[in-house]
């Protein structure tokens, strides 16, 4: 049990210091954005995986709060000239609101009837961005946006105007986000949550409120993905309708599937992957979809638990191996 | 302790329940019997607040209960196990009973995502009592072990550590010996009149009636969702009509 420990402190300590030191590795620019995409996948991913991996209640609706966090954060930042640091907050805050309006009567509904309650959800609020023009200014989207300001610490002013320096704010907040998270899985919140997925009447039998927690869950991923929205607004400074689409909601669903739903390594390993694969197979044009396609299949058939799930197995194994040795 | 008047719940035409009268003192181990569908589970699972009684009370320590839901009735000190086991099969044996717990924790969100001192105490806390009750069960070693990878009798045992977990006052066990060896129903049965003697009182419905003459201090027999008698296990030995209603003979004349 403590190698095993010691094992995993490694292997985040190695992975924390390759994700500082990756900009300054020499890469061109397109890979620093390919790594500033990937850590906004990361978080869409964990967002998701809080209401899917452990409430296990399937959500096609991230990328409408992607992309509300996105909006919001950008008008008050354009219109009413509001700083970076109040907007994106209070984009995530509008993410997480709405998302407890929706859940409140929609988490009733059981596995495939939330799903397509969550799906309609996506589509109306992509309509919205889309049809709003007085406001959103339609499919022409919202240029512009400023970056974060910058901020000063005394000795020296940071600023994030280059990919690098976006790239090490969204590296912060994941971090942060991840602290945050480990907790909160890790608590009753985390224990109540796997308790619904696996039994929920057995769940309020235990003295747990179920429709807190669901709400609870779909609430805090969708504040998530809305924070993530207005780190992604100040990095790109253009958002569209394009970018929040059932194909966005449904590559965040994949990476989170791919890497290991009910984990916090899961969305991690799939987001990165599926980002970078995504980025790589842009040279095979429109086949890049049918290997796309292949790969789900043969990931979820011999992987039913994804990257993370499998890299466990192999370490017991190997453990056990080393044992009988 | 807890007392049920004129209790009614209809499904449809049927009233699986039907203007019961039910009254457990502190303290004892009540038994409740009765042939298949005579209103058993359906009595559970309305003291459990599942279904919300069609008419009639529930009075819980004073307290009405009928129509609460049911993690507001387990804050009021009531548990229970299911007839067919429900655990978080995902889950460990460890993880099972911190679910268990989960109502006596008094930390809010913001001490779970921030783990504050507060959250931590309480977590430490949680923690003696679910060990010492893993002791008492001998379960220490299955400790890690998922849930859903036990042995039949032990997941029985689990589902009633889970329920102790919560320290309710009143018990109520779905058949814990459905399914268990002559062998493990005897250990059952010890561990029953442990729970008595520990202060919980205990509502066991069973149909191993050697089980439920042994540790019954009183029993209650339901037929059709109706109360049919009550008594000392001798008493209820030698009823005419529970007689009648378990072998299908005409009762002429009722005691």
């Amino acid at each position: 049990m403590k190698q095993w420990m010691n094992l995993k402190t490694l292997v985040i300590i190695v992975a924390i210091l390759f994700a500082v030191a990756f900009p300054q590795m020499g890469f061109k620019m397109y890979y620093v954005h390919i790594g500033v995409l990937s850590l906004l996948h990361i978080l869409l991913a964990l967002g998701l995986n809080l209401v899917a991996g452990y409430a296990g209640q399937l959500s096609l609706a991230q990328a409408a709060f992607f992309g509300i966090g996105a909006y919001v954060s950008a008008l008050l930042m354009l219109n009413l000239k509001w700083s970076f640091w109040l907007a994106a907050p209070l984009g995530a805050l509008a993410a997480g609101l709405v998302a407890v309006g929706i859940g409140l009567p929609t988490l009733r509904l059981k596995g495939p009837y939330f799903v397509i309650s969550t799906m309609g959800f996506g589509e109306i609020v992509r309509l919205v961005f889309l049809n709003w023009e007085s406001v959103t200014r339609g499919p022409n989207g919202l240029p512009g946006i400023p970056a974060p300001d910058p901020i000063s610490l005394g000795f020296v002013t940071l600023t994030f105007e280059s990919r690098v320096e976006n790239y090490y704010l969204i590296l912060t907040v994941l971090l942060v986000v991840l602290v945050l998270y480990y907790n909160l899985v890790h608590s009753r919140i985390g224990r109540a949550l796997r308790a619904i997925r696996n039994d929920y009447i057995a769940t309020q039998v235990m003295g747990i409120h179920v429709a807190f927690y669901r709400i609870l869950a779909f609430g805090v991923g969708a504040a998530l993905s809305g924070l993530t929205g207005a780190l992604y607004a100040g990095y790109i400074r253009f958002i569209s309708p394009d970018t929040f689409t059932i194909g966005e909601s449904i590559n965040i669903l994949i990476m989170m599937v791919i890497g290991g739903m009910g984990t916090i390594s899961g969305p991690i390993i799939g987001a990165i992957f599926i980002t970078y694969l995504l980025e790589t197979m842009r040279v095979f044009a429109e086949y890049r979809l049918v290997i796309y396609g292949l790969l789900m299949f043969l990931v979820i058939l011999y992987m039913p638990h994804g990257i993370a799930g499998m890299l466990k197995k192999l370490s017991l194994r190997v453990r056990a191996g080393k044992k009988e040795a | 302790m807890l007392k049920c008047e004129q209790l009614t719940i209809r499904f449809g035409g049927l009233s699986a329940i039907d203007r019961l009268d039910f009254e457990i003192d502190s303290g004892e181990i009540r038994g409740l019997i009765g042939p298949n569908g005579s209103g058993k589970t359906t009595l559970f699972n309305l003291i459990s607040g599942i279904y919300t009684p069609t008419s009639g009370s529930i009075v819980f320590e004073g307290k009405p209960i009928a129509g609460r839901r049911p993690d507001e009735v387990t804050r009021a000190g009531i548990a229970r196990t299911f007839q067919n086991i429900r655990l978080f099969g995902d889950m460990t044996v460890w993880e099972n009973l911190l679910v268990g717990r989960h109502s006596r924790l008094k930390q809010n969100v913001f001490d779970d995502i921030f783990s504050t001192a507060k959250k931590r105490r309480e977590e430490s806390l949680a923690r003696e009592m679910l060990e010492n009750l893993l002791k008492q069960f001998r379960m220490e070693k299955l400790r890690d072990e998922l849930a859903k990878n036990l042995p039949y009798g032990l997941q029985r045992e689990l589902e009633i550590m889970r329920a102790m977990a919560s320290e309710p006052r009143l018990l109520m066990l779905d058949e814990p010996a459905a399914g268990m060896n002559p062998q493990e129903t005897d250990q059952l049965m010890l561990q029953i009149k442990r729970l008595k003697e520990l202060g919980f009182t205990v509502l066991v419905v069973e149909h191993d009636m050697k089980l439920v003459m042994n540790i019954c201090d009183k029993i209650t027999v339901l037929n059709y969702g109706k109360k049919i008698a009550e008594g000392v296990p001798r008493e209820i030995q030698a009823h005419p009509e529970v007689i009648g209603a378990y072998l299908g003979k005409q009762v002429k004349d009722s005691a």
